[in-house]
């Protein structure tokens, strides 16, 4: 069963991660830690496939890469938020993390059935449609290629000024 | 014609940009710490590539130095082997990274430099373009010398006037954060111009400057001027805006600010500080990015010169860098803190980060020049962080509990 996590606005990045955690890589070991003090039920029982809402500016405060590599490694199908912070959403499209932005979304709750469509970008929440903001086409670029580091694998950085 | 955004980076690309556009610029230089360069290390080798120039990454280690536990020296270890084997010669373990950038003049006005720790938006006080990305990002840029960016919209933030006493750019700031909100300036750059701004030191203008983020902003920036050009002794160009076209304007009088406090758990949830007076204080925490510069240290040693700290309360001072640390010992300020009871740890981020120099316990309570107040950033989630200036937390460590600085008489 898909779980709903649902959180406020303003989450930052020390409520995804405490710093004292960051002394790994390691994506799993990062994941054992992800919301560890805000919302302890979620390192223990989230699973693969499930999603997590949150209202704006999610991911705000510190660069660290950590916190969206532990709520990859959380394996969540989807983060959907009304916004985020800026350095998040950059290093949530790097990594690949599935993320959403919409912004009219409210009043969520754990008991709702939401789906998820990444190529409409069309969220339903138990039935009601709402639509995430298109990505600008050099944004879908990496988000295509698996993130930036695989996307320079194969092309060159300039070759994003100019996406088609 | 444009921003301080807009022309330092038309002047970078030789080609006129506007707010909106993606661009792919160079940069001058590349900046991580020991926190984020592990990861940078990870994309670097995914990548098969190293620094595209080593003279132009500069490697800082400062968010727990010196490695309190083997999993922290582990990672460290695995930095300083990346810095020998890339022939990184900017390698420093003397200070917080953004006042190695700006001290050194690594950030020089009128350059783009991107730094792998979201207060990387320090350096714009030298009227650089500096913003703070993920570590995937900055490998990128390690890499290629490069980065893409969305050149933001600016707001002007425009301040006039002169400060009371007892009120300090840290008040300042924290009234501009508490308009503006901590989304308020998402993907936008800010500009701090005006006549208080201008009359600020390039140590003042980076408690500005270092708070941008703290408003969602990609960099905060204050012109380089006479004052920016004295500091880095005529390096950099002095890059002005032209005709500049701000997405919005707001104005602060100088004369009208009082010393404020931000209290838990938000940077934006701040109050005139007579809302606070009479809580108790467990820890006071004077140093960081914000606040841990010789201006800042002198404020404070000023206000604790033959006083004690209040036996309820602990107080440690964290320079934000060994030249600072080395001109407080040499003005007497550090014989002023241990003297009071404050205990002086090495330069660094110290506490802020909640690993190690003052760790707090559940239902304690801190009073900090930090930059942050966030839940458990200082340790115990059930701990409460509340921030202010530097005068305001030296005269609440002798009091015990958060006292209005506008009452001590030098």
């Amino acid at each position: 069963m898909t779980n709903v996590w649902v959180f406020g606005d303003d989450v930052n990045t020390d409520e995804i991660i405490p710093g004292r955690y960051n002394v790994t890589t390691d994506e799993q070991e990062l994941a054992q830690h992800a919301f560890y003090e805000v919302c302890p039920e979620f390192s223990e029982q989230a699973q693969t496939g499930d999603i997590i809402v949150a209202g704006k500016n999610f991911g705000c405060g510190s660069s660290r890469e950590h916190a969206p590599i532990a709520i990859k490694g959380s394996k969540v199908k989807a983060v959907i938020a009304r916004s985020y912070a800026r350095i998040f959403y950059r290093n949530a499209i790097n990594i690949g993390l599935p993320i959403l932005e919409v912004p009219d979304l409210i009043n969520v709750t754990s008991d709702d059935i939401i789906e998820v469509s990444f190529d409409t970008g069309e969220v339903t929440v138990n039935g009601r449609k709402y639509h995430a903001s298109r990505l600008p086409p050099f944004i879908r670029r990496i988000i295509e290629s698996g993130g930036i580091v695989e996307f320079l694998r194969n092309h060159d950085i300039s070759e994003l000024e100019n996406a088609p | 014609m444009g921003t301080l955004t807009e022309e330092i980076l038309t002047n970078k690309l030789g080609r006129e940009v506007h707010s909106g556009d993606i661009i792919i610029t160079d940069v001058d230089y590349v900046m991580s710490h020991d926190t984020t360069t592990p990861l940078i290390i990870n994309a670097l080798d995914a990548l098969n590539k190293g620094p595209w120039n080593p003279d132009k990454a500069v490697v800082v280690f400062d968010h727990i130095v010196p490695a309190p536990s083997i999993k922290a020296a582990m990672l460290q270890k695995k930095v300083k082997s990346f810095v020998n084997q890339s022939n990184i010669s900017n390698f420093y373990q003397e200070g917080v990274c953004h006042q190695i950038m700006v001290e050194k003049h690594f950030a020089l006005p009128g350059a783009v430099i991107v730094g792998a720790d979201s207060h990387s938006c320090t350096h714009g006080a030298v009227g650089a373009f500096s913003t703070g990305m993920g570590s995937t990002d900055v490998a990128v840029a390690y890499a290629t010398g490069k980065t893409w960016l969305k050149v933001p919209e600016t707001i002007q933030l425009l301040t006039e006037g002169k400060f009371a006493e007892g009120v300090y750019p840290k008040d300042l700031i924290l009234e501009m954060v508490r308009r503006v909100g901590a989304d308020g300036a998402t993907y936008r750059a800010l500009e701090y111009t005006g006549e208080t701004a201008q009359n600020m030191s390039v140590e003042e203008r980076m408690t500005l400057t270092s708070m941008a983020v703290e408003m969602g902003a990609k960099a905060g920036m204050v012109q380089a001027d006479k004052i920016t050009m004295e500091y880095t002794g005529g390096q950099g160009n002095p890059i002005h805006p032209v005709n500049p076209k701000y997405q919005q304007t707001l104005e602060f009088q100088a004369e009208d600010i009082v010393p404020k406090i931000a209290a838990p758990h938000r940077v934006d949830n701040v109050h005139d500080i007579d809302q606070f007076t009479d809580l108790n204080v467990d820890q006071v925490f004077l140093g960081t990015c914000t606040n841990g510069r010789l201006s800042d240290l002198e404020v404070a040693a000023k206000i604790l010169k033959g006083q004690k700290i209040h036996p309820e309360t602990r107080m440690v001072v964290v320079p934000a860098s060994q030249s600072v640390l080395k001109e407080a010992y040499l003005r007497g300020y550090i014989d002023i803190f241990t003297e009071a009871g404050a205990v002086v740890p090495n330069p660094g981020c110290g506490p802020c980060i909640g690993r190690h120099q003052g760790v707090l316990a559940p239902e304690e309570v801190a009073l900090t020049t930090m930059n942050r107040n966030f839940q458990g950033r200082m340790g115990s989630p059930e701990a409460e962080i509340y921030l202010g200036s530097p005068a305001t937390i030296a005269y609440s460590a002798i009091k015990g509990k958060i006292a209005d600085p506008r009452e001590v008489q030098v």
